[in-house]
């Protein structure tokens, strides 16, 4: 949250509108921990997104669970959805957030623009189920 | 209102439900019969004592104590005076039921689904007696001391190297 | 579904076309930006009024009741500051005093005016959050922007004490880890010069504005004998009249030094809940104040070598405290059996801790009362029959936060 306000101001980096729903979004910034509750929510917010879509994992939990290894929490969102950047910490600070965003911003710069098309990404997104 | 008071006032009216008594670090701690709880709860909400304000409802789960395992343990407070209470009830594992107090305090009915989600307690006369905060699919309720703090159904982390 | 309460409502259109025609089901889900945390509302709606609705929490339930029966005393501080995780500092200190209780442990009046001052940033830190997002809700982003500054600084004092900002883990058992640096003390002392100016600035944006209170007065209203059969406890119940604080009903930390007014309201609806909350927070700079300018001389924890670590010094040169840090850390102290129950004043409300020790190294079962989960469940009684805008800012009123609802 901190990192939008005025004094790590994300809307440096481009990030100004915070768009509420998920088929207006580019980027996917899963902050917390998510339960498994949680997870058939979250692949179905990641298939509403449109490509191209990066998705950044906010936080130790995000990443891999972080400090809670119990039975209602998923250990790391990787295991329904294809992530990009990981930023780790507990919680991270807000400049290691904003360095997890220019990582987006240099990916989306080297990649190549119909990277939907390639056959790795196809199998990644076979291999998690979504299609 | 001090605890010899209160706990003379109840064990005049209902001599033959409490089981035991102590006060841990100052605290009137009682222990009541799992048929009596919901009418000496109501007896202290609308007698002049006035012990009308739920502070929560938890449970606690004893393997070692046969017959009386699964416990439900209730927090009141009376505002008006500070006063505390903690009354207990325990119950067999094989039959936890106890009555619910949505009735009487409007505050309970998520606790009590708490508790019922937690260690399988059914509260008799719940009106929407269901899961809160697990996942519905989990199929077990976990904080019964012979479940394991992980899950058993991963297989990515290697007991072994992990030190369980 | 509680099917008796919607067949009632149903009950009143005569056909199914009409009901399939008029009544509209919303699922204000799990991951909605108004709602600020993760639960999920499903309102059945008769175009923009909220008939009945049912919620679902538990996204974010990380089991910490259970992880608590695996760690040790020290350990659970960390579980502590991920409930409320707007104001940290109060859970730790919190949970602290309850071991310290069990223990039987006396801390010097310094620890205690230092633990008033840091529960206080963090109760203001609190509010300014709740209060900020109150104002978002109704459209007013700026007052989000000036609160965020505040909010920073007392990031930085935070550190000073404890290294982290938001997941503070402050103090030990018996006390602080370090006393106040010299940099704190240029920090504080800005604080309480500059605070009221500032505050100032983002009063005049909202507390008599006419958008603002037409928005919130009248919007989720509770009256004291519902909330009361709730057990509401906090700025909400406050709010709807009943003047009840833990910290002048049952004084913990010295707060019975201090003299503070407990603010309250008379319809519990948002405004008063918004305006409860701006009050504390000039009660709460007072108390800082005041503590700042009486601080006692004295140690900064505890003498309780069976708890508190050592200094690193000591522990290189000195039997008894290699002794002692090895004990700690290996877990080998003794600790008595028995249950105790102790609750210090959240941001929300009573927040209590249910501690039972059977000598162990781990709680043999921890319980928190979580104040957020308790009130939760009477918003859809307060959002009956109100449009979905009001029932909007009637949550973020209500200063819900997900890691407390479900901890």
């Amino acid at each position: 949250m901190a990192m939008m306000m005025p004094t790590y101001d994300l809307a440096r980096f481009g990030a100004e509108r915070m768009s509420f729903s998920p088929r207006q979004a580019d980027c996917l910034l899963v902050c917390g921990t998510i339960s498994k509750k949680l997870g058939p929510v979250l692949k179905e917010i990641y298939t509403q997104m449109a490509e191209p879509k990066w998705v950044i994992a906010v936080g130790a939990c995000a990443s891999s669970g972080g400090i809670f290894d119990t039975y209602s929490v998923l250990q790391g969102i990787d295991k329904i959805i294809p992530v990009d950047v990981y930023v780790p910490g507990c919680p991270p600070r807000p400049e290691q957030i904003l360095e997890g965003f220019m990582q987006v911003q240099a990916l989306s710069q080297s990649e190549s623009l119909r990277r939907r098309d390639t056959p790795e990404y196809q199998n990644l997104l076979e291999s998690y189920g979504i299609d | 209102m001090t605890n010899e008071f209160v706990l003379e006032a109840i064990q005049r009216e209902f001599s033959d439900s409490v089981i035991s008594h102590s006060e841990p670090y100052g605290f009137l701690t009682l222990e009541i019969k799992k048929e009596d709880i919901k009418k000496i709860i109501h007896y202290l909400k609308d007698s002049s004592l006035e012990i009308n304000f739920l502070t929560d409802i938890c449970g606690i789960h004893f393997p070692e104590n046969k017959e009386k395992e699964v416990g439900v343990i209730y927090h009141l407070h009376n505002m008006m005076t500070n006063f505390r209470i903690r009354l207990k009830t325990f119950m067999p594992i094989e039959n936890t039921e106890v009555d619910t107090i949505t009735d009487l305090f409007a505050g309970a009915n998520w606790m009590e689904r708490e508790t019922y989600d937690f260690f399988g307690i059914n509260f008799k006369g719940h009106p929407d007696l269901r899961i809160i905060l697990n996942d519905p699919d989990l199929g077990y309720h976990p904080m019964l001391k012979e479940y394991r703090l992980e899950d058993g159904t991963r297989t990515d982390k290697d007991d072994k190297m992990f030190g369980r | 579904m509680k099917d008796n309460e919607l067949s009632n409502i149903l009950s009143q259109y005569d056909s199914k076309e009409q009901i399939d025609g008029q009544l509209y089901t919303l699922n204000l889900g799990p991951t909605h930006p108004a709602t600020h945390g993760i639960f999920q509302n499903i309102l059945t709606m008769d175009g923009e009024r909220i008939l009945h609705s049912e919620q679902t929490v538990g996204y974010i339930h990380r089991a910490f009741e259970k992880i608590s029966e695996r760690r040790n005393f020290a350990q659970i501080t960390t579980l502590t500051d991920r409930m409320n995780y707007c104001s940290a500092p109060i859970n730790n200190i919190g949970w602290h005093m309850t071991v310290e209780k069990l223990i039987g442990c006396e801390v010097p009046k310094r620890v205690d005016y230092m633990r008033i001052i840091m529960m206080e940033l963090a109760r203001i830190a609190d509010h300014l959050v709740c209060n900020g997002v109150i104002g978002v809700d109704t459209g007013a982003l700026t007052g989000f922007t000036y609160v965020f500054q505040d909010r920073e600084r007392i990031y930085e004092m935070y550190e000073q004490i404890c290294g982290a900002r938001m997941t503070t883990n402050m103090g030990r058992i018996g006390g602080f880890e370090r006393d106040f640096t010299p940099k704190f003390h240029e920090l504080i002392k800005d604080f309480i010069k500059n605070f009221p100016k500032r505050f100032e600035e983002f009063c005049i944006l909202l507390e008599r504005n006419r958008i603002f209170m037409d928005r919130t007065i009248g919007a989720g209203p509770i009256s004291a004998e519902r909330a009361l059969s709730y057990s509401f406890t906090g700025p909400n119940l406050r709010a709807a009249g009943v003047d009840y604080d833990v910290r002048v009903a049952q004084p913990y930390s010295s707060y019975d030094d201090f003299d503070f007014i407990i603010p309250i309201g008379t319809a519990g609806d948002t405004y008063d809940r918004f305006m409860v909350r701006q009050q504390e927070i000039l009660e709460s700079y007072k108390l800082i104040k005041n503590a700042y300018e009486n601080l006692p001389e004295g140690a900064f924890h505890a003498d309780v070598p069976d708890f508190y670590l050592p200094e690193k010094a000591d522990v290189y040169t000195k039997m008894e405290a290699l002794i002692y840090h090895f004990k700690i850390v290996m877990g080998e102290t003794e600790i008595p059996k028995g249950e105790v129950y102790h609750c210090v004043e959240g941001g929300n409300g009573e927040l209590g801790f249910y501690l039972v020790s059977d000598g162990g190294r781990s709680p043999y079962r921890l319980h928190f009362r979580r104040p957020c989960f308790i009130y939760y469940q009477a918003f859809p009684e307060m959002i009956q029959g109100s449009m979905i805008s009001d029932a909007v800012v009637t949550m973020s009123s209500m200063n819900v936060i997900a890691g407390e609802l479900d901890a």
